[in-house]
Protein backbone atom coordinates (compact mmCIF):
# COMPACT_ATOMS: atom_id res chain seq x y z
CA UNK A 1 0.00 0.00 0.00
CA UNK A 2 1.21 3.38 -0.44
CA UNK A 3 2.25 5.52 2.30
CA UNK A 4 -0.08 8.23 1.38
CA UNK A 5 -2.87 5.57 1.63
CA UNK A 6 -1.15 4.75 4.93
CA UNK A 7 -3.89 6.18 7.84
CA UNK A 8 -2.75 5.94 11.62
CA UNK A 9 -5.39 4.11 13.65
CA UNK A 10 -6.66 6.17 16.76
CA UNK A 11 -4.69 4.81 19.55
CA UNK A 12 -1.96 5.32 17.47
CA UNK A 13 -2.27 8.48 15.77
CA UNK A 14 -2.60 9.51 19.61
CA UNK A 15 0.66 7.81 20.40
CA UNK A 16 2.24 9.73 17.41
CA UNK A 17 0.96 12.86 18.79
CA UNK A 18 2.35 12.43 22.22
CA UNK A 19 5.73 10.98 20.77
CA UNK A 20 7.35 14.86 19.78
CA UNK A 21 6.44 15.86 23.06
CA UNK A 22 7.55 13.29 25.05
CA UNK A 23 11.19 13.00 22.80
CA UNK A 24 12.23 16.71 23.66
CA UNK A 25 11.56 16.48 27.20
CA UNK A 26 13.68 13.06 27.54
CA UNK A 27 16.03 15.11 25.59
CA UNK A 28 15.67 18.05 27.60
CA UNK A 29 16.28 15.68 30.67
CA UNK A 30 19.13 13.72 29.37
CA UNK A 31 20.92 17.11 28.37
CA UNK A 32 20.35 18.73 31.77
CA UNK A 33 21.94 15.63 33.16
CA UNK A 34 24.78 15.26 31.40
CA UNK A 35 25.61 18.98 31.39
CA UNK A 36 25.85 18.64 35.69
CA UNK A 37 27.86 15.79 35.38
CA UNK A 38 30.26 17.73 34.03
CA UNK A 39 29.89 20.62 36.13
CA UNK A 40 27.71 20.40 39.04
CA UNK A 41 26.65 24.53 38.79
CA UNK A 42 25.54 24.55 35.62
CA UNK A 43 22.77 26.96 34.90
CA UNK A 44 22.23 26.46 31.12
CA UNK A 45 20.02 23.36 31.56
CA UNK A 46 18.20 23.48 35.05
CA UNK A 47 16.90 20.06 36.05
CA UNK A 48 13.20 19.43 35.16
CA UNK A 49 12.87 18.99 39.27
CA UNK A 50 14.15 22.69 39.44
CA UNK A 51 12.16 23.94 36.84
CA UNK A 52 8.86 22.61 38.42
CA UNK A 53 10.20 24.17 41.55
CA UNK A 54 10.80 28.01 39.76
CA UNK A 55 7.33 27.16 38.60
CA UNK A 56 5.80 26.63 41.84
CA UNK A 57 7.22 29.91 42.83
CA UNK A 58 6.38 32.20 40.17
CA UNK A 59 2.77 31.80 40.52
CA UNK A 60 2.64 31.73 44.37
CA UNK A 61 5.07 34.16 46.22
CA UNK A 62 4.50 37.79 46.10
CA UNK A 63 7.60 39.99 45.19
CA UNK A 64 9.48 41.44 48.47
CA UNK A 65 9.23 44.83 47.55
CA UNK A 66 5.86 45.09 46.20
CA UNK A 67 3.47 42.59 47.22
CA UNK A 68 2.67 41.55 44.39
CA UNK A 69 2.88 38.17 42.20
CA UNK A 70 5.03 39.72 39.75
CA UNK A 71 3.97 36.71 37.49
CA UNK A 72 0.30 37.06 37.21
CA UNK A 73 0.91 41.02 36.97
CA UNK A 74 3.24 40.01 34.12
CA UNK A 75 0.85 37.96 32.44
CA UNK A 76 -2.16 40.55 32.79
CA UNK A 77 0.26 43.46 31.38
CA UNK A 78 1.20 41.64 28.18
CA UNK A 79 -2.30 40.44 27.87
CA UNK A 80 -3.70 44.14 28.10
CA UNK A 81 -1.40 45.15 25.18
CA UNK A 82 -2.30 42.26 23.04
CA UNK A 83 -5.71 41.89 23.38
CA UNK A 84 -5.58 46.12 22.78
CA UNK A 85 -3.06 46.11 19.74
CA UNK A 86 -4.72 42.82 17.81
CA UNK A 87 -8.24 44.51 18.68
CA UNK A 88 -7.41 47.44 17.19
CA UNK A 89 -5.63 46.03 14.46
CA UNK A 90 -8.62 43.95 13.64
CA UNK A 91 -11.20 46.86 13.41
CA UNK A 92 -9.28 48.77 11.34
CA UNK A 93 -8.19 45.51 9.26
CA UNK A 94 -11.63 44.54 8.72
CA UNK A 95 -13.31 48.24 8.43
CA UNK A 96 -10.45 48.91 5.69
CA UNK A 97 -10.73 45.55 4.12
CA UNK A 98 -14.47 45.77 3.63
CA UNK A 99 -13.78 49.19 2.14
CA UNK A 100 -10.99 48.26 -0.61
CA UNK A 101 -12.77 44.74 -1.49
CA UNK A 102 -16.17 46.05 -1.71
CA UNK A 103 -15.64 49.71 -3.53
CA UNK A 104 -13.43 50.13 -6.54
CA UNK A 105 -12.79 53.68 -5.58
CA UNK A 106 -11.51 53.25 -2.17
CA UNK A 107 -9.21 50.17 -4.40
CA UNK A 108 -7.69 52.35 -6.50
CA UNK A 109 -7.36 54.85 -3.69
CA UNK A 110 -5.27 52.50 -1.36
CA UNK A 111 -4.69 49.28 -2.27
CA UNK A 112 -1.28 50.03 -4.22
CA UNK A 113 -0.02 52.14 -0.72
CA UNK A 114 -1.60 49.71 1.76
CA UNK A 115 0.84 46.84 -0.36
CA UNK A 116 3.59 49.55 0.06
CA UNK A 117 3.34 50.35 3.47
CA UNK A 118 2.97 46.98 4.57
CA UNK A 119 6.80 45.95 3.41
CA UNK A 120 8.23 48.64 6.17
CA UNK A 121 9.81 45.94 9.01
CA UNK A 122 7.48 47.00 11.95
CA UNK A 123 10.80 46.75 14.35
CA UNK A 124 12.38 49.27 12.45
CA UNK A 125 10.22 52.22 12.80
CA UNK A 126 10.11 50.78 16.73
CA UNK A 127 12.49 53.83 17.46
CA UNK A 128 10.13 56.22 16.03
CA UNK A 129 7.57 54.99 18.04
CA UNK A 130 9.46 55.06 20.96
CA UNK A 131 9.99 59.15 19.88
CA UNK A 132 6.87 59.81 19.13
CA UNK A 133 4.72 58.33 21.74
CA UNK A 134 7.26 57.91 24.56
CA UNK A 135 7.87 54.60 26.40
CA UNK A 136 4.57 54.30 27.97
CA UNK A 137 1.72 51.63 27.02
CA UNK A 138 0.65 53.16 23.68
CA UNK A 139 4.39 52.59 21.94
CA UNK A 140 3.70 48.83 22.69
CA UNK A 141 0.28 48.98 21.55
CA UNK A 142 1.14 51.17 18.44
CA UNK A 143 4.05 48.85 16.99
CA UNK A 144 1.40 45.51 17.82
CA UNK A 145 -1.02 47.55 15.87
CA UNK A 146 0.97 48.83 12.85
CA UNK A 147 2.79 45.43 12.97
CA UNK A 148 0.06 43.12 11.89
CA UNK A 149 -2.57 45.69 10.47
CA UNK A 150 -1.31 45.72 6.80
CA UNK A 151 -1.13 41.97 6.18
CA UNK A 152 -4.95 42.29 7.95
CA UNK A 153 -6.23 44.72 5.48
CA UNK A 154 -4.71 42.80 2.54
CA UNK A 155 -5.91 39.61 3.58
CA UNK A 156 -9.21 40.93 4.43
CA UNK A 157 -10.00 42.96 1.47
CA UNK A 158 -8.53 40.31 -0.60
CA UNK A 159 -11.41 37.37 0.83
CA UNK A 160 -13.93 40.23 0.01
CA UNK A 161 -13.21 40.80 -3.29
CA UNK A 162 -13.14 36.89 -3.42
CA UNK A 163 -17.17 36.93 -2.87
CA UNK A 164 -18.95 35.51 -5.51
CA UNK A 165 -19.94 38.52 -7.62
CA UNK A 166 -23.00 36.39 -8.22
CA UNK A 167 -24.29 37.58 -4.78
CA UNK A 168 -23.69 40.76 -4.57
CA UNK A 169 -25.62 41.41 -7.85
CA UNK A 170 -28.41 39.20 -6.41
CA UNK A 171 -28.43 41.61 -3.64
CA UNK A 172 -28.63 44.70 -5.90
CA UNK A 173 -31.73 43.24 -7.65
CA UNK A 174 -33.12 42.42 -4.04
CA UNK A 175 -32.48 46.69 -3.65
CA UNK A 176 -29.46 46.66 -1.57
CA UNK A 177 -27.53 49.85 -0.69
CA UNK A 178 -23.33 49.58 -1.45
CA UNK A 179 -24.06 49.95 2.86
CA UNK A 180 -26.71 47.37 2.79
CA UNK A 181 -24.35 45.04 0.76
CA UNK A 182 -21.23 45.81 3.18
CA UNK A 183 -23.21 45.24 6.28
CA UNK A 184 -25.07 42.25 5.36
CA UNK A 185 -23.74 40.18 3.01
CA UNK A 186 -20.18 41.08 3.19
CA UNK A 187 -19.53 41.16 7.01
CA UNK A 188 -20.87 38.25 8.15
CA UNK A 189 -19.42 36.31 5.62
CA UNK A 190 -16.07 38.28 6.45
CA UNK A 191 -15.79 37.50 9.77
CA UNK A 192 -14.88 33.76 9.82
CA UNK A 193 -11.98 34.86 7.64
CA UNK A 194 -11.13 37.88 10.39
CA UNK A 195 -11.04 35.41 12.94
CA UNK A 196 -8.75 33.34 10.62
CA UNK A 197 -6.74 36.24 9.87
CA UNK A 198 -6.25 37.21 13.31
CA UNK A 199 -5.17 33.49 14.38
CA UNK A 200 -2.18 34.03 11.93
CA UNK A 201 -1.37 37.49 12.60
CA UNK A 202 -0.98 36.18 16.75
CA UNK A 203 2.43 34.92 15.91
CA UNK A 204 3.91 38.21 14.75
CA UNK A 205 2.04 40.08 17.72
CA UNK A 206 3.50 38.00 20.04
CA UNK A 207 6.83 38.83 18.79
CA UNK A 208 6.38 42.75 18.51
CA UNK A 209 5.10 42.70 22.00
CA UNK A 210 7.95 40.90 23.82
CA UNK A 211 10.25 42.72 21.40
CA UNK A 212 8.73 46.08 22.70
CA UNK A 213 8.39 45.09 26.13
CA UNK A 214 12.09 43.98 26.10
CA UNK A 215 13.13 47.04 25.06
CA UNK A 216 11.17 49.72 27.33
CA UNK A 217 8.84 48.38 29.91
CA UNK A 218 8.47 48.38 34.03
CA UNK A 219 6.82 45.06 33.75
CA UNK A 220 5.32 41.91 31.27
CA UNK A 221 6.23 38.78 29.96
CA UNK A 222 9.24 40.06 27.89
CA UNK A 223 10.24 42.63 30.16
CA UNK A 224 10.67 39.71 32.49
CA UNK A 225 12.67 37.39 30.29
CA UNK A 226 14.91 39.89 29.17
CA UNK A 227 15.70 41.32 32.68
CA UNK A 228 16.48 37.80 34.56
CA UNK A 229 18.67 37.08 31.29
CA UNK A 230 21.18 38.96 33.02
CA UNK A 231 21.19 36.26 36.21
CA UNK A 232 21.32 33.97 34.13
CA UNK A 233 18.09 32.96 35.30
CA UNK A 234 17.26 29.50 33.07
CA UNK A 235 14.74 28.20 35.06
CA UNK A 236 12.45 31.76 35.06
CA UNK A 237 13.12 32.19 31.11
CA UNK A 238 11.98 28.99 30.86
CA UNK A 239 9.32 28.70 32.85
CA UNK A 240 7.99 32.00 31.27
CA UNK A 241 8.64 30.68 27.74
CA UNK A 242 6.36 27.69 27.99
CA UNK A 243 3.59 29.87 29.63
CA UNK A 244 3.58 31.83 26.77
CA UNK A 245 3.40 29.64 24.36
CA UNK A 246 0.70 27.84 26.06
CA UNK A 247 -1.46 31.07 26.21
CA UNK A 248 -0.89 31.14 22.69
CA UNK A 249 -1.85 27.93 22.06
CA UNK A 250 -4.96 28.39 23.87
CA UNK A 251 -5.91 31.32 22.18
CA UNK A 252 -5.86 30.09 19.16
CA UNK A 253 -7.46 26.88 19.79
CA UNK A 254 -10.67 29.22 21.90
CA UNK A 255 -10.68 31.32 18.54
CA UNK A 256 -10.95 28.20 15.99
CA UNK A 257 -13.64 27.73 18.72
CA UNK A 258 -15.56 30.52 18.98
CA UNK A 259 -15.53 30.51 14.89
CA UNK A 260 -16.79 27.34 14.49
CA UNK A 261 -19.67 28.19 17.12
CA UNK A 262 -20.56 31.69 15.85
CA UNK A 263 -20.07 30.79 12.14
CA UNK A 264 -21.76 27.11 11.83
CA UNK A 265 -22.44 27.74 8.42
CA UNK A 266 -18.94 28.29 7.03
CA UNK A 267 -18.39 24.69 7.70
CA UNK A 268 -21.37 23.52 5.81
CA UNK A 269 -20.07 25.11 2.42
CA UNK B 1 -44.82 48.83 -28.73
CA UNK B 2 -42.43 45.83 -27.08
CA UNK B 3 -41.95 45.59 -23.49
CA UNK B 4 -38.43 44.96 -23.00
CA UNK B 5 -36.96 46.82 -26.52
CA UNK B 6 -33.05 46.01 -27.70
CA UNK B 7 -31.71 48.23 -30.27
CA UNK B 8 -28.91 47.44 -32.24
CA UNK B 9 -27.05 46.29 -29.36
CA UNK B 10 -22.98 45.10 -29.50
CA UNK B 11 -20.95 44.18 -26.88
CA UNK B 12 -16.87 44.36 -26.78
CA UNK B 13 -14.68 43.57 -24.33
CA UNK B 14 -11.53 45.07 -25.25
CA UNK B 15 -10.88 44.47 -29.04
CA UNK B 16 -13.03 41.74 -28.89
CA UNK B 17 -16.61 41.71 -30.17
CA UNK B 18 -18.76 39.39 -28.05
CA UNK B 19 -22.23 40.35 -29.11
CA UNK B 20 -22.84 42.16 -32.56
CA UNK B 21 -26.17 44.05 -33.75
CA UNK B 22 -28.39 42.71 -31.28
CA UNK B 23 -32.29 44.04 -32.00
CA UNK B 24 -35.35 42.31 -30.18
CA UNK B 25 -38.76 43.58 -28.91
CA UNK B 26 -40.50 41.38 -25.79
CA UNK B 27 -43.89 41.69 -25.13
CA UNK B 28 -44.86 41.43 -21.25
CA UNK B 29 -45.57 38.53 -19.76
CA UNK B 30 -43.61 36.41 -22.73
CA UNK B 31 -41.37 33.90 -22.04
CA UNK B 32 -38.14 33.77 -23.78
CA UNK B 33 -35.93 30.96 -24.02
CA UNK B 34 -32.42 31.28 -25.18
CA UNK B 35 -29.77 28.73 -26.90
CA UNK B 36 -26.51 29.09 -28.25
CA UNK B 37 -23.02 27.74 -28.34
CA UNK B 38 -21.28 28.51 -25.05
CA UNK B 39 -18.65 31.02 -25.02
CA UNK B 40 -21.41 32.57 -27.80
CA UNK B 41 -22.66 35.67 -25.24
CA UNK B 42 -25.97 34.42 -23.80
CA UNK B 43 -24.23 35.23 -20.16
CA UNK B 44 -23.26 38.28 -21.43
CA UNK B 45 -26.64 39.47 -23.15
CA UNK B 46 -28.16 38.55 -19.64
CA UNK B 47 -25.99 40.97 -17.86
CA UNK B 48 -26.91 43.95 -20.69
CA UNK B 49 -30.36 43.20 -19.53
CA UNK B 50 -29.39 43.39 -15.97
CA UNK B 51 -27.36 46.42 -16.30
CA UNK B 52 -24.70 45.32 -14.90
CA UNK B 53 -23.11 46.23 -17.88
CA UNK B 54 -23.36 48.88 -20.62
CA UNK B 55 -23.30 48.13 -24.43
CA UNK B 56 -20.83 49.19 -26.22
CA UNK B 57 -23.00 50.38 -28.73
CA UNK B 58 -26.99 50.31 -28.84
CA UNK B 59 -29.57 50.70 -26.19
CA UNK B 60 -32.33 48.45 -24.02
CA UNK B 61 -35.48 49.92 -22.49
CA UNK B 62 -37.90 48.41 -20.24
CA UNK B 63 -41.10 50.10 -20.49
CA UNK B 64 -40.14 52.54 -22.93
CA UNK B 65 -37.49 53.68 -20.14
CA UNK B 66 -33.53 53.22 -20.89
CA UNK B 67 -31.96 50.99 -18.18
CA UNK B 68 -30.13 53.65 -15.51
CA UNK B 69 -27.01 51.97 -15.15
CA UNK B 70 -26.71 49.30 -12.28
CA UNK B 71 -29.29 46.68 -11.67
CA UNK B 72 -32.78 46.90 -9.09
CA UNK B 73 -35.53 45.51 -7.94
CA UNK B 74 -37.25 45.53 -11.36
CA UNK B 75 -35.35 42.79 -12.31
CA UNK B 76 -34.31 39.48 -10.59
CA UNK B 77 -32.02 36.70 -11.36
CA UNK B 78 -30.70 33.33 -11.03
CA UNK B 79 -27.65 32.02 -11.64
CA UNK B 80 -26.21 28.27 -11.95
CA UNK B 81 -24.78 28.55 -8.67
CA UNK B 82 -23.98 30.91 -5.66
CA UNK B 83 -27.44 33.33 -5.99
CA UNK B 84 -28.36 32.49 -2.34
CA UNK B 85 -26.48 33.96 0.72
CA UNK B 86 -24.60 31.32 2.35
CA UNK B 87 -24.59 32.74 5.80
CA UNK B 88 -28.20 33.04 6.28
CA UNK B 89 -30.61 30.60 6.95
CA UNK B 90 -33.45 29.32 3.84
CA UNK B 91 -35.51 31.53 5.93
CA UNK B 92 -33.55 34.11 6.14
CA UNK B 93 -32.47 34.20 2.80
CA UNK B 94 -36.49 35.25 1.43
CA UNK B 95 -36.58 37.44 4.48
CA UNK B 96 -33.60 39.56 3.24
CA UNK B 97 -35.59 39.78 -0.17
CA UNK B 98 -37.26 42.11 1.49
CA UNK B 99 -35.04 43.60 4.06
CA UNK B 100 -32.20 44.14 2.04
CA UNK B 101 -34.16 46.93 -0.03
CA UNK B 102 -36.20 47.85 2.70
CA UNK B 103 -33.63 50.96 4.05
CA UNK B 104 -29.82 52.40 3.98
CA UNK B 105 -28.52 49.62 6.23
CA UNK B 106 -30.37 46.68 4.80
CA UNK B 107 -32.26 45.84 8.26
CA UNK B 108 -36.10 45.04 8.13
CA UNK B 109 -38.02 46.94 10.81
CA UNK B 110 -38.93 45.67 13.92
CA UNK B 111 -42.84 46.37 12.71
CA UNK B 112 -42.27 45.00 9.16
CA UNK B 113 -40.02 41.82 10.88
CA UNK B 114 -43.46 39.10 11.95
CA UNK B 115 -44.92 39.68 8.59
CA UNK B 116 -42.18 39.32 6.57
CA UNK B 117 -41.25 35.88 8.16
CA UNK B 118 -44.84 34.65 7.78
CA UNK B 119 -44.56 35.43 4.21
CA UNK B 120 -41.27 33.80 3.69
CA UNK B 121 -42.86 30.76 5.59
CA UNK B 122 -45.79 30.78 3.42
CA UNK B 123 -43.77 30.63 0.59
CA UNK B 124 -41.25 28.09 1.59
CA UNK B 125 -44.53 25.37 2.21
CA UNK B 126 -45.55 26.95 -1.21
CA UNK B 127 -42.06 25.44 -2.73
CA UNK B 128 -41.48 22.38 -0.63
CA UNK B 129 -38.80 23.98 1.88
CA UNK B 130 -40.68 24.62 4.72
CA UNK B 131 -39.17 21.29 6.72
CA UNK B 132 -35.28 22.72 5.95
CA UNK B 133 -36.14 26.72 7.02
CA UNK B 134 -33.64 26.53 9.49
CA UNK B 135 -30.75 25.12 7.33
CA UNK B 136 -28.31 26.61 5.90
CA UNK B 137 -28.25 26.48 1.78
CA UNK B 138 -25.05 24.78 1.34
CA UNK B 139 -27.15 21.84 3.35
CA UNK B 140 -29.40 21.64 0.53
CA UNK B 141 -29.77 19.75 -2.76
CA UNK B 142 -29.10 21.54 -5.92
CA UNK B 143 -32.66 21.33 -6.95
CA UNK B 144 -34.10 23.15 -3.44
CA UNK B 145 -31.06 25.34 -3.63
CA UNK B 146 -32.41 26.63 -6.61
CA UNK B 147 -36.01 26.55 -5.66
CA UNK B 148 -34.81 29.09 -3.01
CA UNK B 149 -33.10 30.94 -5.60
CA UNK B 150 -35.84 31.46 -7.55
CA UNK B 151 -38.40 32.18 -4.45
CA UNK B 152 -35.80 34.48 -3.50
CA UNK B 153 -35.75 36.75 -6.82
CA UNK B 154 -39.18 36.48 -6.55
CA UNK B 155 -40.15 37.65 -3.38
CA UNK B 156 -38.76 41.07 -4.68
CA UNK B 157 -41.34 41.03 -7.12
CA UNK B 158 -39.51 41.63 -10.30
CA UNK B 159 -41.13 42.57 -13.35
CA UNK B 160 -38.47 40.75 -15.41
CA UNK B 161 -36.81 37.24 -14.46
CA UNK B 162 -33.28 36.55 -15.64
CA UNK B 163 -32.15 32.83 -15.38
CA UNK B 164 -28.51 31.69 -16.33
CA UNK B 165 -29.01 27.90 -17.12
CA UNK B 166 -31.02 27.40 -13.90
CA UNK B 167 -31.21 24.16 -13.83
CA UNK B 168 -28.02 23.01 -15.32
CA UNK B 169 -26.57 21.52 -12.57
CA UNK B 170 -29.79 19.64 -11.99
CA UNK B 171 -30.27 15.96 -12.58
CA UNK B 172 -33.54 15.12 -15.24
CA UNK B 173 -35.83 13.85 -12.80
CA UNK B 174 -35.30 17.40 -10.77
CA UNK B 175 -35.35 19.74 -13.68
CA UNK B 176 -38.81 17.92 -14.72
CA UNK B 177 -40.03 19.15 -11.15
CA UNK B 178 -38.41 22.86 -11.49
CA UNK B 179 -40.23 22.95 -14.92
CA UNK B 180 -43.80 22.56 -12.90
CA UNK B 181 -42.42 24.24 -10.53
CA UNK B 182 -41.74 27.64 -12.34
CA UNK B 183 -44.65 26.86 -14.91
CA UNK B 184 -46.72 27.27 -12.01
CA UNK B 185 -45.19 30.27 -10.95
CA UNK B 186 -45.42 31.77 -14.28
CA UNK B 187 -49.20 31.31 -14.19
CA UNK B 188 -49.58 33.70 -11.19
CA UNK B 189 -47.91 36.48 -12.35
CA UNK B 190 -47.12 38.56 -15.23
CA UNK B 191 -43.65 38.69 -15.09
CA UNK B 192 -41.49 38.27 -18.28
CA UNK B 193 -38.81 35.74 -18.15
CA UNK B 194 -35.15 35.21 -20.06
CA UNK B 195 -34.16 31.47 -19.55
CA UNK B 196 -30.45 30.32 -21.04
CA UNK B 197 -30.16 27.10 -21.16
CA UNK B 198 -27.99 24.33 -22.57
CA UNK B 199 -30.98 21.71 -23.12
CA UNK B 200 -32.93 22.20 -26.33
CA UNK B 201 -36.30 20.64 -25.16
CA UNK B 202 -36.17 22.72 -22.11
CA UNK B 203 -35.86 26.06 -24.14
CA UNK B 204 -39.31 24.81 -25.94
CA UNK B 205 -41.17 23.45 -23.54
CA UNK B 206 -40.86 26.91 -21.08
CA UNK B 207 -40.47 29.06 -23.66
CA UNK B 208 -43.21 31.01 -25.77
CA UNK B 209 -39.99 31.93 -28.09
CA UNK B 210 -36.71 30.23 -28.46
CA UNK B 211 -33.63 32.48 -29.62
CA UNK B 212 -30.57 31.22 -30.83
CA UNK B 213 -27.15 33.04 -30.36
CA UNK B 214 -24.91 32.71 -33.63
CA UNK B 215 -22.21 34.16 -35.37
CA UNK B 216 -23.05 35.30 -38.52
CA UNK B 217 -20.09 35.80 -40.20
CA UNK B 218 -17.06 33.27 -39.42
CA UNK B 219 -13.54 33.96 -40.03
CA UNK B 220 -11.79 30.59 -39.48
CA UNK B 221 -7.95 32.30 -39.34
CA UNK B 222 -9.82 34.54 -36.60
CA UNK B 223 -12.58 33.01 -34.57
CA UNK B 224 -12.72 36.00 -32.07
CA UNK B 225 -13.37 38.61 -35.36
CA UNK B 226 -16.88 38.82 -35.17
CA UNK B 227 -19.52 39.12 -32.65
CA UNK B 228 -23.00 36.69 -32.49
CA UNK B 229 -26.42 37.88 -32.95
CA UNK B 230 -29.86 36.50 -32.68
CA UNK B 231 -29.98 33.96 -35.81
CA UNK B 232 -33.07 32.57 -35.24
CA UNK B 233 -36.58 33.76 -33.30
CA UNK B 234 -38.73 30.57 -33.54
CA UNK B 235 -41.99 30.81 -32.03
CA UNK B 236 -42.69 28.18 -29.48
CA UNK B 237 -46.62 27.75 -28.18
CA UNK B 238 -47.98 25.11 -27.85
CA UNK B 239 -44.98 22.64 -27.27
CA UNK B 240 -42.90 24.40 -29.89
CA UNK B 241 -45.23 22.99 -32.82
CA UNK B 242 -45.07 25.03 -35.67
CA UNK B 243 -48.04 26.67 -36.25
CA UNK B 244 -48.68 25.44 -40.07
CA UNK B 245 -48.65 22.03 -38.66
CA UNK B 246 -51.35 22.84 -36.33
CA UNK B 247 -53.18 24.27 -38.58
CA UNK B 248 -53.48 21.11 -41.02
CA UNK B 249 -54.29 19.00 -37.99
CA UNK B 250 -57.63 20.64 -37.53
CA UNK B 251 -57.89 21.14 -41.46
CA UNK B 252 -57.64 17.35 -41.07
CA UNK B 253 -60.11 17.07 -38.34
CA UNK B 254 -62.39 20.19 -39.37
CA UNK B 255 -62.55 19.88 -43.06
CA UNK B 256 -65.32 22.65 -43.19
CA UNK B 257 -63.10 24.72 -41.48
CA UNK B 258 -65.53 26.30 -38.88
N1 LIG C 1 -15.96 40.66 -18.22
C1 LIG C 1 -15.44 40.07 -19.30
N2 LIG C 1 -14.29 40.53 -19.84
C2 LIG C 1 -13.75 39.94 -20.94
N3 LIG C 1 -14.28 38.89 -21.57
C3 LIG C 1 -15.44 38.40 -21.11
C4 LIG C 1 -16.07 38.94 -19.94
N4 LIG C 1 -17.18 38.24 -19.70
C5 LIG C 1 -17.26 37.29 -20.66
N5 LIG C 1 -16.21 37.37 -21.50
C6 LIG C 1 -15.99 36.55 -22.67
O1 LIG C 1 -17.11 36.72 -23.51
C7 LIG C 1 -17.46 35.50 -24.12
C8 LIG C 1 -18.93 35.24 -23.93
O2 LIG C 1 -19.15 34.90 -22.59
P1 LIG C 1 -20.57 34.49 -22.04
O3 LIG C 1 -21.53 35.58 -22.29
O4 LIG C 1 -20.37 34.10 -20.61
O5 LIG C 1 -20.92 33.21 -22.91
P2 LIG C 1 -22.08 32.14 -22.73
O6 LIG C 1 -22.90 32.52 -21.51
O7 LIG C 1 -22.87 32.19 -23.99
O8 LIG C 1 -21.43 30.81 -22.55
C9 LIG C 1 -16.58 34.43 -23.53
O9 LIG C 1 -15.61 34.09 -24.47
C10 LIG C 1 -15.95 35.09 -22.35
O10 LIG C 1 -14.63 34.64 -22.19
MG1 LIG D 1 -23.05 31.55 -19.65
Amino acid sequence: MRWINKTPGRPFALFLTVLPFVLLMIIYAMGSDARRAANPADKLLPPPSQLVDTAARLVSEPDRRSGEILFWKDTASSLRRLAIGVGLAASLGLAFGLLIGLLPVAHAGLNSFVAVISMVPPLAILPILFIVFGLGELSKVALITIGITPFLIRDLSARTAELPSEQIIKAQTLGASSLAIALRVALPQILPRLIQAVRLSLGPAWLFLIAAEAIASEDGLGYRIFLVRRYLAMDVILTYVAWITLIAFVLDWCLARLSRRLFPWAEAA
Amino acid sequence: MGFVTVEHVSQKYGKRPILDNVSLEVAEGAFISIVGASGCGKSTFLRLLLDQERPTRGEIRVDGIPLQGEPNRSRGIVFQRYSTFPHMTVRDNLVAAEGLGANLLGILPRARRQSARARANAALERIGLAHVADQYPATLSGGMQQRLAIAQALAAKPRILLLDEPFGALDPGTRERMHDFLQDLRAETNMTVFMVTHDLSEAFKLGDRVLAFDKVRWDPQFPDAYGATITYDFDARDGGIPYQILKEDTYVLDPAGS
